[in-house]
């Protein structure tokens, strides 16, 4: 089986994994952060959101064998103890319900404000119109988005 | 308040070996009179007690959550009424759900939203029975009369200024008798109640710590995935593994189904779910990612043994149904027939809706490891108890062998009332000796699911003079009926001639409860039509709903499960808070008034045109469920079910073709997003009563706002889930 070696949250793994694993699995299955959920396994629920060199990304589209050399950030790594604007914007408003989803609103939230740390309300509802929450947390979600822009700006 | 049940049946306590004090007691029903207290918090027994509370030397309170945390917010509000009555700061207060290996719980679940109801009084006098034991053991200290002792954020001090804290008589207090008697809080002098509380898993949700039931691992635990038959009428009839076994990290491929069968044909489990009995392909590998693949991989061949259904049948016979006379009759008020035959107009409509799948974000999957020492199942499950009963029976063993945990769940509605899921993690662990974690994909999940059971309703009035004389509400639906008490909801009590009638078509897709189950759609239906009879009688909306809960009010025999002055209340709130017609130009306003779950709920939908679609701006929602414990919690729950409501009335269709579902992903298969979303404005009115839960009453009524608001924007009448497929615009700019 191959070997692949992955920079995640600045520090490198190397994995052995089929070729064709998505980024998702060998992230949950094969190092153990487990933060980046499964939802719809397509791309269409932005469950398993992750930052590739500072993208949102989907890692469950990702295959294993594409993003050797790419920066991988997740959940995990977006801070060292949950201290980034997006997460305690998060906390601020009380946005989870069951949760699950959360990560995945996080990091596309973050990867948002990154490149527009002054959205509009529009631009916010576009920008996470990718992410389903199942519990529709939505009003809080897009609260806490303006919120966060607000501590980055 | 004196309050004088007998604690004694209900709670003990014992002085822990390593110091502190701690409390076992039941929510739901009283202890066993012969039961030991646990001296060692690592022999802590959740079968003669379903919760503990820790009382440390330090002064410090550890709460053992006992519920189901399916996103409903009980883990943080149920230790929020112990804390309030036990008078501890918040800060003091730790919430764990019981730890690992040794856990087993009694009459634990989530649903029905009534976790926070059947609670609030057990959990309140263990709190305040705790904090007299407190108080005893310092006045003791003191010499003085306990009732001259006050305590206050875990300091108990006397008339002279003396203090102690907690912790300084935490010893001394947990060997004291249980009082017969103790003081339950004013509701006016809640502190924590009633003050809004982050979610107790925040900082592990927002950093992505291990937590849900996906995430759980064990050292040589391997992955499971089962293929199901892609059609309801299937069954296995052969297989070919080969392909499958090549894939390298793929173990073996097994079939399970014999226990799950014989289970099912002794009649149990007795859930309400029909299961299937067929034989399944497992494929058993080392990740998660091996035995997906390895499942495309497998060719199998399916037989049919009974009949394929499609959407077009299933509408075909309820409709025959609806029309038809083979109705059982639940409630029957005067004389409908009469009312009818003298009517001078009689209004019918029939509102109709699709089967939907749960789609909880965290996909099915449950953790077993059955060896013969014991059985331990981690994961998600709203009925822990059902499951280790579940699990004995099929594996004949005592309930004693089966150890539940239980872990944060990424969304129930309803799904994880049934534990299918986790039989077939407990068949494939025995089969191949091994734990193992059987994980479903989004595609298993919604095409072999439990779905809401399609449904519609046939409702009549007859008029007579300009009034409402006789209400007819009949019912057709797949394989369930509205349960028990619902035929008592509004407008029961409020007329003369009322009769509700339901009809059962028989199926082989298996169909459950779904986040507020029949009202989810029955509120639609009945709210709906009650817009077009205002319109019909020519009175105003609003008038015409007090009005018949004032005749509910003066009915002496009403026999309803609502209260007509909460209604109203809840009505009056939300006409006032939505600005009921008093809006701009352009702004077109829907109402719907409803009570299920023991919660009375008011909203009111915003509706504008743009670009000729009609698009929800805005809902103002009204609630009274007695006193709000967590009011960050309340409005997190009140605003995802109005949204939720609103996703389901507008966007998701579901149906099946020759016993295939139509939808497999969120590709074929639409949830809300954000970008559908409207704000949502949530008062709650204020209450002393006990409080009532909040999973399910804000969705149910939503559905008819937004129909009745798109009406009044478009004048067209939308009576059938999903709108958006029928929403014909070129009709309303023609018309």
């Amino acid at each position: 089986m191959p070997t692949f070696n992955l920079k995640i949250n600045k520090k490198t793994h190397t994995v052995e994994a089929d070729a064709d694993t998505p980024l998702l699995w060998v992230l949950r299955d094969h190092i153990n952060l487990v933060g980046t959920k499964f939802g719809c396994g397509i791309g269409q629920c932005g469950a398993c959101t992750v930052h590739i060199d500072g993208s949102a990304t989907r890692s469950c589209l990702l295959q294993v064998s594409q993003i050797e050399g790419a920066a991988i950030t997740t959940i995990e790594g977006l801070s060292e103890d949950g201290s980034h604007p997006v997460q305690q914007a998060w906390k601020e408003i009380d946005v989870p319900q069951c949760g699950y989803c959360q990560s995945g609103q996080i990091m596309t939230a973050s990867a948002f404000l990154n490149e527009n740390s002054n959205p509009t309300n529009d631009d916010i509802r576009n920008a996470m119109n990718g992410n389903i929450c199942r519990c529709a947390s939505y009003n809080s979600i897009e609260e806490a988005v303006k919120v966060a822009s607000e501590k980055l700006s | 308040m004196k309050d004088t049940f007998s604690r004694r049946s209900f709670l003990k306590t014992s002085a822990l070996a390593s110091g502190g004090m701690l409390i076992g007691f039941n929510l739901f029903n009283a202890c066993k009179s012969d039961v030991e207290m646990p001296v060692d918090l690592s022999t802590l027994n959740y079968k003669d007690f379903n919760a503990y509370i820790k009382i440390s030397p330090e002064g410090k309170v550890t709460i053992y959550s006992v519920n189901p945390e399916i996103g409903q917010g009980v883990k943080t509000s149920m230790p929020m009424i112990i804390a309030e009555e036990l008078d501890v700061a918040w800060d003091d207060v730790y919430v764990v759900q019981a730890p690992l290996d040794t856990e087993n719980y009694s009459g634990q679940m989530a649903g029905g939203s009534q976790s926070i109801r059947r609670s609030w009084q057990p959990l309140r006098e263990t709190g305040a029975t705790a904090k007299q034991m407190l108080i005893n053991a310092a006045a003791a200290q003191w010499g003085v009369d306990a009732n001259t002792c006050s305590a206050k954020k875990g300091v108990i001090s006397n008339a002279n200024g003396d203090t102690l804290g907690y912790g300084d008589v935490v010893e001394a207090a947990a060997v004291l008798d249980v009082p017969e008697e103790v003081t339950l809080k004013d509701p006016k002098d809640f502190t924590i109640i009633g003050q809004g509380k982050a979610n107790v898993d925040m900082n592990k949700i927002i950093t992505g710590k291990p937590l849900f039931g996906l995430d759980y691992k064990e050292e040589g635990m391997v992955y499971a995935a089962v293929l199901r038959p892609p059609a309801f009428g299937q069954v296995l009839e052969s297989y070919d593994a080969s392909k499958a076994k090549e894939i390298p990290g793929v173990i073996d491929v097994i079939t399970i189904g014999d226990k799950a069968r014989t289970l099912l044909s002794e009649g149990k489990p007795n859930w309400s779910v029909k299961l299937s009995t067929t034989d399944k392909v497992v494929v058993i590998g080392k990740t998660t990612w091996d035995v997906i693949k390895g499942k495309k991989e497998i060719t199998a061949t399916w037989k049919t043994d009974s009949d394929l259904e499609s959407t077009e049948d299933h509408d075909e016979k309820l409709l025959d149904l609806l029309h038809g006379k083979k109705f059982r009759t639940r409630r029957k008020d005067g004389n409908v027939k009469k009312a009818f035959a003298n009517a001078d107009k009689v209004l019918e409509r029939v509102y109709e809706s699709t089967f939907l799948p749960h789609n909880t974000m965290e996909p099915m999957n449950f953790f077993a490891n059955v060896t013969p020492e014991k059985v331990h199942l981690v994961g998600p499950t709203q009925t822990p108890e059902a499951a280790e009963g579940a699990v004995a029976a099929m594996l004949g063993r005592s309930v004693d062998d089966i150890h539940v945990d239980l872990t944060r769940m990424g969304g129930g509605f309803g799904r994880r009332l049934y534990n299918d899921y986790v039989l077939e993690a407990v068949e494939i662990s025995d089969a191949i000796k091994k734990p193992v974690k059987m994980v479903s994909t989004r595609e298993d999940d919604m095409t072999t699911g439990v779905y809401r059971p399609a449904s519609k309703y046939k409702i009549s009035a007859s008029i007579k003079d300009g009034k409402l004389t006789g209400y007819h509400l009949k019912e057709a639906c797949v394989n369930s009926n509205m349960y028990g008490l619902i035929p008592n909801f509004f407008p029961a009590g409020a007329l003369d001639n009322y009769q509700v009638d339901s009809a059962r078509l028989n199926s082989n897709i298996s169909v459950g409860a779904w986040r507020a189950p029949y009202t989810n759609f029955l509120a639609t239906a009945e709210q709906s039509f009650f817009d077009e009879l205002a319109e019909e009688l020519g009175v105003d909306r609003v008038k015409l709903h007090m009005d018949l809960l004032d005749n509910a009010k003066n009915n002496s025999e009403p026999n309803i499960d609502y209260s007509p002055e909460r209604l109203q209340g809840v009505l009056k709130m939300v006409v006032e808070k939505s600005n009921w017609g008093k809006t701009e130009e352009g702004v077109y306003q829907g109402l719907s008034v409803y009570y299920c779950h023991n919660t009375h709920v008011a909203e009111v939908a915003d509706v504008i045109m743009e670009n000729d679609l009609p698009v929800v701006k805005k809902v103002t929602c009204a609630i009274d469920c007695g006193i709000v414990v967590n009011p960050l919690g309340a409005m997190n729950q009140a605003k995802g079910g109005v949204l939720d409501g609103i996703g389901h009335a507008m966007y998701s269709d579901f149906g099946f073709k020759d016993g295939v579902p139509l939808a497999n992903n969120f590709n074929g298969y639409q949830l809300i997003r954000m970008t559908q979303t409207p704000k949502v404005d949530v008062y709650f009115v204020e209450s002393n009563i006990a409080p009532t839960g909040l999973g399910e009453p804000t969705l149910p009524p939503v559905g008819a706002a937004v129909a009745n608001a798109i009406y009044k924007a478009t004048g067209k009448r939308l009576t059938k889930f999903p709108y958006t497929k029928y929403i014909n615009v070129e009709e309303k700019i023609i018309g």
